[in-house]
């Protein structure tokens, strides 16, 4: 564990990262996908990664979302080692993840996408011998997270998902990532389908998510909302970490040089 | 937040009431397909009662007696048993062609225990509902863990099988009395009540009971939200934290389970045990059942009772067809027809999820 790596914010220089990766490395086939890539996330921040088309990101987050599993490497939460066989694990563990394909099932309702794989049942016989499940409260609790988010355009939370429009889905999968994440929730691309309404709906839950004290880790093209938001910015390039900078100290034209090469930042990080 | 824009500021004061919009304006045709695009297992449920209709019109009382649709009843029982069992496989996007030969040899087993063995009917039961679920597992693994297509597992798995059907048996049909002498209870759905001139045979309520078991786990248990998404998207299913693993291998067991439970009412309903019913298309009559139920052969869509309604549905035109004294082989043409209409049909409802 390198505390330079983060040189740049020096109020966390003392905190230790709540997950962090060393060394990640991931092949398909002839393909490389990861060459020896770090990651820092800290506690309570906001950690926007950015890259190329192809520069890996979505591998990076794969591995920590426990969608993949890396050839190489580790992976560490609140400092112990992890390796997650599948998201489900991941999940367990408090990390949730808003994938950029939503992972959502489209002929289900609203209500059965934000509980699938982790639904709740009805109390007493019903529910432990019949194991029935409790669609009343499921139903409010879905409605309740989708109003906080701004989603009024939603009708029936009964409706099945292909029935929605695309920014209406993405609130549905912003919604149960923060509904349910507890240590570090992902969100990859999460403004990308979005009108301007839900844009900012979604940033400012981002601020709120991160005001209840859990770090987010943002993977986006859109340069002005990663310049809004992000605490710091995790630049990848080719399969590895560039360097982490500080959004007050570059503009986003830097940003831009660096993650395409147009530029080599003048600190390389030290991992 | 101050990087809240300048053209932002007006969202303050939007709207915040649920959307609502005018509804006069959409077609019969357009309020139609939404209705059965919420309702999956009311078209073949509509065609049903017409067919009753037609075949009860042409026909007149004979066809419409209680006796009669009663009959009807009895005569799908069996594939309607299995049709649930292949339901649930469907739903997950998959397929099981091996279910009429794992019946068979389920049925087999269970007489072959308790006749020609002797030991207690209990645990020739048992023997065939393990065989069934073993045959399922079997499935199940090659297609969860090995990942091979279910339409190939299950090609193999029915050759497989059936030659295991006819090896082990050495064709030997077990006779009628001989089950009846030894071990009555495998005759158990045979037993009938007579409600005026209705006759229901415990293995048609057996039926009922089952469609009406498996509604309630698919629709109101964690695992059968599960089989759909599985069905529907398994990547999404996947990344939602689903152990799609799991899921598809309780699937294709389960399947097995419950073709051996109709390996049992089969045995109530044919009175003996013979391994020949191994060449007949029992697979074909349950997916026959479960397309013309409105399940989706891509998966993660349809209503179990669909099944329920499209082997009543097969069985009505099969008994209005030989009142009728047609030739059966109009019964074998208007099936193909029912078929690929239903598929039309599952086509355009999915068009208005769009």
């Amino acid at each position: 564990m390198a505390p330079e790596a983060n040189m740049q914010t020096n109020t966390q220089r003392d905190v230790r990262p709540i997950l962090s990766a060393r060394g990640l490395f991931k092949r398909y086939g002839r393909v490389t996908a990861l060459d020896n890539a770090d990651f820092d996330l800290y506690p309570g921040e906001i950690l926007a990664v950015i890259g190329d088309n192809g520069a890996g990101k979505s591998s990076l987050i794969k591995a920590i979302s426990g969608a993949i599993r890396p050839d190489d490497g580790e992976i560490t939460l609140e400092g112990r080692v992890v390796n997650f066989k599948s998201p489900l694990e991941a999940r367990d563990a408090g990390i949730e993840t808003v994938y950029q394909n939503l992972a959502l099932s489209p002929a289900l309702s609203i209500t059965d996408n934000m509980f699938l794989g982790r639904e709740i049942r009805k109390p007493g016989f019903m529910g432990t011998v019949l194991r029935k499940l409790d669609h009343k409260a499921m139903d409010k609790f879905a409605r309740e997270k989708l109003s906080e988010l701004g989603l009024m355009t939603i009708q029936n939370i009964n409706q099945a998902v292909e029935t929605l429009s695309g920014g209406q889905r993405q609130g549905v999968a912003v919604a149960r990532a923060a509904a349910f994440g507890s240590k570090v929730i992902i969100l990859d691309e999460p403004t990308a389908a979005l009108g301007v309404k839900e844009s900012r709906k979604v940033l400012e839950l981002i601020l709120d998510v991160r005001s209840r004290g859990i770090p987010i880790v943002l993977i986006s093209h859109n340069m002005p909302h990663v310049f809004e938001v992000a605490d710091r910015i995790h630049i990848h390039r080719l399969g590895r970490r560039l360097t982490v900078i500080n959004p007050k100290d570059y503009t986003m034209s830097d940003a831009v040089a660096f993650m395409t090469g147009a530029k080599a930042p003048s600190e390389p990080v030290a991992a | 937040m101050s990087g809240i824009q300048e053209f932002e500021r007006v969202l303050d004061g939007s709207d915040k009431n649920v959307a609502s919009f005018e509804h006069q304006n959409i077609s019969f045709l357009k309020r139609a397909q939404h209705f059965l695009h919420s309702t999956p297992a009311a078209v073949p449920l509509i065609v049903l009662v017409l067919s009753i209709l037609i075949f009860g019109l042409t026909i007149g009382g004979r066809f419409f007696s209680s006796y009669t649709l009663t009959l009807i009843l009895q005569q799908i029982a069996v594939v309607g048993i299995l049709g649930s069992a292949q339901t649930l496989v469907i739903l997950t996007a998959g397929i099981d062609l091996s279910i009429g030969v794992v019946m068979v040899i389920s049925a087999v087993i269970m007489g072959n225990v308790a006749v020609t063995y002797g030991l207690p009917t209990p645990i020739a039961i048992l023997a065939g509902l393990l065989t069934g679920g073993l045959c399922g597992l079997f499935n199940g693994f090659l297609v969860a863990i090995v990942k091979l297509p279910p339409f190939i597992v299950t090609l193999g798995s029915w050759n497989i099988v059936m030659a295991t059907n006819f090896i082990y048996s050495a064709n030997q049909t077990i006779r009628d009395a001989d089950v009846d002498a030894n071990a009555p209870l495998l005759h158990l759905f045979a037993i009938n009540f007579r409600i005026g001139s209705a006759i229901l045979t415990l293995g048609v309520i057996s039926m009922v009971v089952l469609v009406g078991v498996l509604w309630y786990v698919l629709n109101h248990t964690a695992w059968g939200r599960h089989v759909y998404a599985v069905g529907d998207d398994p990547e999404a299913a996947k990344l939602s934290g689903i152990q799609t693993r799991k899921v598809l291998l309780s699937v294709y067991t389960l399947a097995g389970v419950i073709a051996a439970f109709a390996a049992w009412v089969s045995i109530g309903r044919n009175g003996s045990v013979s391994p020949s019913a191994a060449v007949t298309d029992y697979n074909l009559q349950a997916i026959t059942a479960t397309v013309i139920g409105g399940i989706s052969l891509f998966g993660g869509r349809g209503s179990i009772l669909g099944t329920l309604f499209g082997a009543m549905l097969v069985g009505v035109v099969s008994m209005g067809l030989n009142m009728l004294g047609a030739d059966p082989q109009w019964k074998v043409m208007l099936t193909g027809w029912l078929i690929i209409a239903a598929v039309a049909i599952d086509q355009w409802i999915r068009k208005a999820g769009v």
